[in-house]
């Protein structure tokens, strides 16, 4: 039986991750290969690394860095923020990167999409949907709006539309984070999460509000998601990926527990 | 030398790099010679059957391919490569393949469902564990509880179960391992499967098929 994927998620600006890990011995690691190496050995099934440099020119910074990661974790892993063409996709692909994930720039020209699947498969493409909870109407039926620049554009189309259409477009996963729920610490969006999952047939990732593990188990049963991001609870020491995985699997829960 | 073969069906370069990190020499290539020349060959790839077919015959690989495995050649398949070593594949509304092994590589039911009821979803993308149903020595090592890393909507199903060399379920019990001679082949990534993945490609760079 498959098991769901527990994904820690690393921002990276100009090569340096911006929520450094605190180790046992309180010393910080900013650099991103270096955390990637210990959430490889950690248990991580995945990792997602998500570069927030604003600018263009120091984009091959992050290339450099997808390469250095290629050589030292063996396991999947995605990269996603300020990818617009399907040379971006390449560029990241070629250094070494599983899978490259589309968010903003989809939203606003959806083809790049099937560009990015016919190029390099659907199993490369991941799409990240940033989504806010609206009132209800003609417009956004599921009272779920798609949102971009951190939540504060408000793109006016349903959230439910674009994951169905971005399948259709050959979007091999969905990573589904909720802008209401994102660093509350509170729990995942349960609600969002359920509805989309249910309505595509490719696996969705869980994001936003993790604080503790029960919150991975609830999005895992309750949300349908196959797989969960996390960030702060790992990142500051809070949990350790195996005691996460440990309480999942006493819920009934299957993950991978040998690495 | 290990021979890598490229054949235009993705990133081939982290197979590349899993061999060169356990310490053995690897090329990837598209060049006969090098493949003839080569000690052992691994078959990689991802993408669709009917493209990755039609790229092996313009570069004449699917003569190579072949003509590697009668020179008994220790090879390894992998995700599609191992689907293209069957003789058939259900994908792209039917391509005729390698016929290293005889049978089909079919398509997962979209309908299937999982024990608590919900739709299982397809592709089958994650870490799954493999029964190994007959001991190889590739697999040797391999426990109950390791996991591999999938992402496939196809799997290999050798028209003879000899062949079958390890099962993983997935709504059904599909060949995740099939083999025949001096050929094994897995449906998972072992290059993107951490440890226990790390080790088969160990053990096959170390293979000597009687």
């Amino acid at each position: 039986m498959l098991s769901k994927r527990i994904i820690p998620c690393l921002d990276v600006r100009e090569g340096k991750t911006t929520k450094g890990i605190k180790f046992q011995n309180n010393i910080d690691i900013g650099d991103p290969v270096e955390m990637a190496r210990f959430y490889y050995e950690a248990g991580a099934d995945e990792i997602v690394f998500y570069d927030i440099t604003a600018s263009h020119e120091k984009r091959d910074i992050m290339i450099e860095v997808v390469r250095r990661v290629a050589e030292t974790i063996f396991i999947p892993f995605s990269v996603g923020g300020g990818i617009r063409t399907v040379e971006d996709m390449r560029a990241v692909l070629l250094a070494g990167a599983e899978k490259i994930s589309v968010n903003s720039a989809a939203v606003k020209n959806p083809e790049i999409i099937s560009q990015g699947a016919k190029a390099f498969g659907s199993q490369c493409v991941v799409l990240g949907m940033d989504v806010k909870k609206v009132e209800k109407s003609e417009k956004i039926p599921s009272g779920y709006e798609m949102v971009i620049n951190g939540g504060r554009t408000y793109m006016g189309i349903d959230a439910l539309q674009w994951a169905i259409r971005a399948q259709e477009l050959g979007a091999g996963e969905i990573c589904l984070n909720s802008i209401d729920a994102d660093g509350t610490q509170e729990g995942y969006e349960l609600t969002l999460t359920a509805l989309i999952s249910q309505h595509v047939d490719i696996p969705v990732i869980a994001s936003g509000g993790a604080g503790k593990p029960e919150h991975l188990a609830d999005v895992l049963t309750k949300g349908k998601a196959d797989a969960a991001l996390i960030a702060s609870m790992t990142h500051y020491g809070t949990y350790t990926v195996r005691e996460i995985k440990s309480y999942l699997d006493a819920q009934g829960i299957k993950v991978r527990q040998n690495w | 030398m290990i021979a890598i073969i490229d054949y235009d069906a993705g990133n081939l370069t982290s197979v590349a790099r899993a061999v060169s990190h356990i310490g053995f020499k690897c090329l990837v290539t598209n060049n006969i010679r090098e493949i003839a020349d080569a000690e052992r060959v691994i078959f990689p790839g991802v993408g669709a059957a009917g493209s990755a077919m039609e790229s092996l015959k313009r570069l004449g690989l699917d003569v190579a391919i072949t003509d590697a495995f009668n020179a008994g050649k220790p090879m390894l398949g992998i995700c599609l490569g191992t689907q293209i070593i069957m003789g058939y594949s259900e994908e792209d509304r039917g391509t005729p393949c390698l016929g290293v092994i005889s049978g089909k590589t079919r398509a997962f039911l979209t309908n299937m469902k999982s024990p608590d009821g919900s739709s299982l979803k397809i592709p089958h993308i994650g870490w799954n564990s493999v029964n190994v149903r007959t001991s190889h020595p590739v697999l040797s090592g391999i426990r109950e509880t390791d996991e591999f890393y999938f992402v496939h909507s196809f799997y290999p199903a050798p028209a003879d179960s000899a062949h079958v060399f390890g099962e993983t379920d997935y709504g059904i019990n599909f060949a995740s391992v099939v083999g025949f001679r001096n050929i094994i082949a897995t449906q998972f990534h072992p290059e993107k499967s951490g440890r226990p993945g790390l080790s088969l490609l160990k053990n096959f760079c170390e293979w000597k098929p009687c």
